[in-house]
């Protein structure tokens, strides 16, 4: 079959694969049977190699035990040196994860894989520490026995007796790129236990013993064996995959794994774990939550989720689904996943019930057509990790006693019946107690009111009356049936009503997500988006929220919203950009920094993470409960693809900004360099010519010379000006220093101080003598005038009239400047205010800033500006100047209006 | 004038002292410079000028520390020159002694008209002949004996304060005066800080003298610092 090349995909994934791993640091793995046999001290021989080579190599934590071998291995390496714990009193030395981050070797050596770090620690085991020591490239060297490895956690406890509390996932020595098998044959190994050489604790020197039986490490050799044996098979189906070499591969098997709240929870796993690793299976764990799981005791609760993150950590997927009809819920998602084979385990029921309430076993084997089910036994062990008491607490006390109440009315309506029903229908009104208490009160108080009914009845109506004595046998079946009945009818109650209540809870999550994405909708900006959702966040799960957003150099901070109190703990600082780098969670319930009182979750969109979510409760284990946790995920991916969203959006704002600023710059760049040097070349020009002819015999063309330089000057005298004064507005440095103005003494001011340039136009002001003082800043308002008078001469054809006029209108003044220029065309009216806007740039004249100084000084004075195109021809230009509400006093003079002669 | 009259320029703009010292000399007056406030005030008791030109933008002193210690001993004329848009400085300069002010740029006419302002006000306040008994510009006529104004051939009637405030400044004709000067001399020293006060009775002298009360001829608004009356 030459036509089966590698198809595209797979060999990208190879790459990348191979990328990803050569970023990542290379980690070897010393493996062996048990204790003793060598691992330390082949891998300490390995890295004086590696040395020898010129690898910066590192002792990142090594247990010697105090064999001088060992010893002497150790001294020719760099250490690192330990971090001391105060822990209990005294204290505990453990390995630096910071320092070495810091130091960053080339190669770290790290004994002892399986090891518990110290309470407090970053993470809370060893291989933790080395998964983060490869992820920033650095090589590891380690050690692990095989009885430490999770997926034989439990055979090596069948095999030994002693089970191992300290376990590596099975993931972990999965990803090593390299697994040294430390083997020592069985007798060797005994004859060294022997000679002592092999570290045990004195205390533990008995249980040792008895590990250390032939057998056993007979057994553990085996596995060890077996182990690497299956890793090498591995690594050649790899290499076979890789180079296209047709084989009888197996079609894609995938294997589900249903794991209930039951101890056997971490069993089911370790057996879908070895199921799916012998046919290189992809594995899913699915837990099904109902209702009823609801109303458990927290701790059982956790004990699933528990199991959902073992399997998690030996690398399967997991899944949490939610209805009340398990075995529908596992055979639909089965089917969609394409499922091959599912694990369950064997039900513990006892016959009769999963005769009367059916069993998921039966029904999954029922309606799973082609695919396997294997039903798995639990070990021996208490069936239920807890004993449920009779009358759980999840309804109230007081609802027994609305339950007794309940059947004494019932009582009491019977009596009230009794001499015209016959007995069958006093039966029913008890039942319809029952079913009310039921559907109100849950299963306790309706059990309870099922008890009552049947001895009130007794005691008050069947004969003889009131006693429990029963003289016809008989009644003792209806009692039982009754009873029965009565019982039947309180659960199928109950359940109904607890059904409703998780299709509540259900639509009430549903709707706190929707009005959050609705809020998040109609917000716009980063910090908006953070603050409506961290309160969303904060109302729906009653915790204190933090939202951390990273800033230009992806260091992420706190984003302040000022109503919510976050306790941020100092000592917790780098944990948030520890999850925004990770992306990964971190805090509470996690595997990093679990001893925390607050859960950070990173913000993931669809480009990379663009922040992180910190959650602090007073009930921080709620919190992490399977359901709320999903919930709270599922709001922290809304939020985060807001924020993403947001983030875009602000990105092609701001390089929409940056092209427009960058077309203003150049506007500024030729107008300044036109604008500027036109007058510089007249002045240059002219002066030159004046110096060569000195003494020339054209006296008038000298003076016409000498004009144009003056003129030119002038108008460079006016351009700095304007590029001053908008330099002022725009600094925000344009102070006003306001007095009372009349308004004609600052008309006449301007004009008189244009007089000049305003030409051959006639100019007239017609300022009413009555017209108010006004408070302005006299200066700045004759700039106005002075620049609108100015544009008005400029573009108005010579001849033509330009009228200056004031009058009070609506409380405020209204000033006008009018001219019979060619007028503003539509459109451009906003636009003329902008800044370097120009009508006609090609036209000899300003900058274009004259109007957008006026914009901006009328604007200063609280006032409005525009332009409006002149009933027949032209344009006016209007502003407004606020007209204080009283005029200063001015105390009349004596009346007597004539000089003294 | 008789005596060939002597200006002292402090000033640290070169440019600017090139400027006068080639135009002044020209236009008949002694031309003394000095670079900085220290030098210029030595300038100043060495050489008695007939009048100072001050830079305000001096580096090793304040102009107005300049014309506050110039004023300790003498009352020559002093000009400041300053740039646009510093309206308080310069009122602060007029207040704190200075006759006049320029602003920079300026031309040549407008420094000239200046001096020849400052060293008529200068000759006539040592001469001290009162008021003199007149004034005339234009069609404006005041007759300052008999108290009578005139606007071409008609009597203009005007208020006791509309009188004051127009012969406040004819004494000061061409000087420009500062709202607070004003101010005092017209209505008191409680009312300086009142020039709502100024800006209606200048209103009012305007439309009883000026043709275009909007465009006006005599009554000038230096806005900003004050009123000037033209000669």
């Amino acid at each position: 079959m030459d036509s089966a090349r590698p198809d595209p995909d797979t060999l990208l994934k190879r790459i990348k694969d191979e990328e990803t791993r050569q970023a990542r640091g290379k980690l070897k793995v010393f493996f062996g049977a048990t204790a003793g046999v060598g691992k330390t001290y082949a891998m300490l021989e390995a890295a004086h190699e590696q040395r020898r080579d010129g690898i910066d190599v590192v002792i990142g934590w090594v247990e010697t035990h105090g064999r001088a071998e060992t010893e002497a291995l150790v001294d020719g390496l760099p250490r690192l040196s330990p971090r001391e714990v105060a822990y209990g009193g005294g204290t505990l030395k453990d390995f630096d994860l910071d320092a070495a981050l810091t130091r960053h070797p080339q190669l770290i050596l790290m004994d002892e894989l399986a090891h518990t770090n110290a309470p407090g620690s970053r993470h809370p085991k060893r291989w933790q520490d080395v998964l983060e020591l490869l992820q920033v490239g650095i090589n590891v060297y380690t050690t692990v026995n095989v009885q430490h490895i999770e997926g034989l956690n439990d055979t090596v406890a069948q095999i030994t007796g002693v089970r191992v509390g300290e376990t590596v996932p099975d993931s972990v020595l999965e990803q090593a790129d390299d697994v040294e098998l430390i083997d020592l044959p069985p007798d060797d190994l005994l004859q060294r236990l022997k000679d002592g050489k092999v570290y045990m604790p004195e205390q533990a020197r008995h249980a040792v013993k008895h590990f250390f039986r032939k057998g056993n490490l007979i057994a553990l050799r085996e596995m060890a064996l077996r182990r690497t044996a299956e890793r090498v098979d591995q690594q050649m189906e790899v290499y076979r995959r890789d180079h296209a070499v047709t084989a009888a591969w197996p079609a894609a098997e995938t294997i589900m794994v249903c794991v209930n709240l039951k101890s056997r929870g971490p069993m089911l796993v370790r057996a879908a774990k070895r199921m799916a690793t012998g046919l290189h299976a992809k594995w899913i764990a699915v837990y099904v939550q109902t209702s009823k799981h609801l109303r458990l005791p927290d701790a059982e609760r956790t004990a699933g989720i528990e199991t959902l993150r073992v399997a998690e950590r030996m690398g399967a997927e997991t899944v949490t689904l939610t209805g009340d009809d398990v075995s529908r819920q596992l055979l639909v998602y089965a089917r969609s996943r394409n499922v091959t084979k599912i694990i369950v385990g064997k039900p513990l029921r006892s016959r009769w019930k999963e005769w009367i309430f059916g069993s998921v076993v039966d029904d999954l084997v029922r309606g799973s057509g082609d695919m396997d089910i294997y039903v798995i036994t639990g070990e021996g062990g208490p069936g239920r990790p807890m004993i449920r008491p009779l009358f759980q607490r999840t309804s109230a006390r007081r609802y027994y006693g609305y339950a007794s109440a309940v059947v004494l009315a019932c009582s009491a309506l019977s009596w009230l019946m009794a001499p015209y029903f016959g007995q069958a229908n006093l039966i029913m009104v008890y039942l319809f107690g029952v079913a009310l208490v039921a559907t109100r009160w849950g299963r306790g108080p309706s059990a309870l009111a099922s008890l009552l009914s049947v001895a009130a009845f007794d005691f008050f109506f069947i004969p003889p009356r009131f006693s429990f004595a029963v003289t016809d046998i008989q009644y003792l079946l209806t009692f039982a049936v009754m009873l029965v009945v009565a019982l039947l009818i309180s659960r199928l109650a109950t359940h109904k009503s607890r059904q409703a209540e998780a299709a509540r809870d259900r639509e009430q999550r549903t709707a706190a997500l929707y009005a959050m994405s609705r809020d998040l909708a109609t917000q716009r900006g980063m910090d908006k988006l953070a603050s409506v959702a961290s309160r969303h966040i904060h109302d729906v799960f009653d915790c204190q929220v933090a939202v951390f957003l990273p800033d230009g150099n992806g260091r992420v901070h706190v984003h302040r919203c000022d109503a919510l109190h976050f306790d941020l703990d100092p000592k917790e600082a780098g944990i948030s950009q520890w999850v925004f780098d990770h992306r990964e969670p971190a805090g509470h319930g996690t595997n990093t920094l679990p001893g925390s009182n607050s859960l950070y979750l990173p913000l993931i969109g669809s480009q990379g993470p663009v922040g992180v979510l910190g959650v602090q409760s007073s009930k921080p284990d709620v919190l992490v409960g399977p359901e709320q946790l999903h919930l709270l995920e599922t709001f922290a991916n809304q939020m985060a693809l807001a924020l993403e969203r947001a983030k875009l959006a602000q990105e092609t704002q701001e390089a929409h900004f940056q092209t427009e600023t960058e077309r203003m710059r150049n506007a500024v760049l030729s107008s300044i360099s036109h604008d500027l040097r036109t007058p510089l070349a007249t002045i240059i020009g002219a002066t030159s010519g004046l110096l060569k002819e000195t003494g020339s015999s054209d006296p008038a063309g000298q003076r016409e010379l000498i004009r144009s330089v003056r003129d030119e000057a002038g108008r460079l005298d006016r351009l700095l000006r304007n590029l001053l004064d908008i330099t002022r507005l725009e600094a925000g440095a344009m102070q006003l220093h306001k007095d009372w103005h009349a308004l004609d003494e600052v008309v006449g001011s301007a004009l008189a101080r244009i007089e000049l340039r305003l030409g051959s136009h006639r100019v007239t002001a017609s300022l009413p003598p009555s017209l108010p003082l006004v408070r302005v800043d006299g200066v700045l308002i004759e700039q106005v005038l002075i620049n609108l008078l100015e544009n008005a001469a400029k573009y108005a054809p010579a001849q033509t009239p330009i009228e200056v006029s004031a009058n009070v209108k609506d409380g405020a003044i209204v000033v006008e400047v009018a001219d019979r220029g060619p007028g503003i065309p539509a459109g451009e009216e906003g636009k003329i205010f902008d800044k370097f806007y120009r009508l006609h740039p090609q036209r000899e004249g300003g900058v274009g800033l004259g109007l957008t100084i006026c914009r901006g000084i009328v604007e200063a004075h609280g006032g409005r500006i525009w332009a409006d195109v002149r009933p027949g021809g032209g344009s006016i230009f209007r502003f407004t100047l606020v007209l204080e509400k009283e005029q200063p006093a001015i105390l009349p003079e004596r009346a007597e209006a004539t000089p003294v002669v | 004038m008789s005596h060939e009259s002597s200006v002292l320029l402090i000033e640290d703009e070169p440019e600017i002292r090139r400027f006068l010292r080639n135009t002044l000399p020209h236009q008949g007056y002694r031309f003394y410079e000095a670079v900085s406030g220290g030098e210029g005030l030595a300038q100043a008791q060495a050489r008695n000028p007939d009048v100072v030109l001050v830079d305000l933008g001096l580096p090793d002193m304040d102009g107005l520390e300049v014309i506050r210690k110039l004023r300790e001993w003498t009352q020559m004329p002093i000009i400041v020159l300053s740039a646009r848009g510093q309206e308080q400085v310069k009122v602060a300069a007029l207040d704190g002694g200075a006759d006049d002010y320029m602003t920079k740029p300026f031309g040549v006419e407008e420094l000239l008209a200046r001096l020849r302002t400052a060293l008529r006000h200068a000759a006539k306040s040592q001469v001290e002949s009162g008021d003199g008994d007149g004034f005339a510009s234009g069609d404006l006529k005041i007759d300052l004996l008999r108290r009578h104004v005139f606007v071409g051939e008609k009597e203009v009637h005007l208020t006791p304060i509309e009188y004051k405030l127009l012969t406040t400044l004819v004494k000061h004709a061409g000087l420009v005066m500062t709202h607070r000067q004003l101010l005092k001399e017209v209505w008191g020293p409680l009312h300086v800080e009142e020039s709502q006060y100024l800006r209606v009775y200048m209103r009012q002298l305007r439309h009883k003298l000026e043709r275009d009360p909007a465009r006006p001829k005599y009554l000038l608004t230096e806005l900003g610092v004050g009123y000037r009356l033209s000669v």
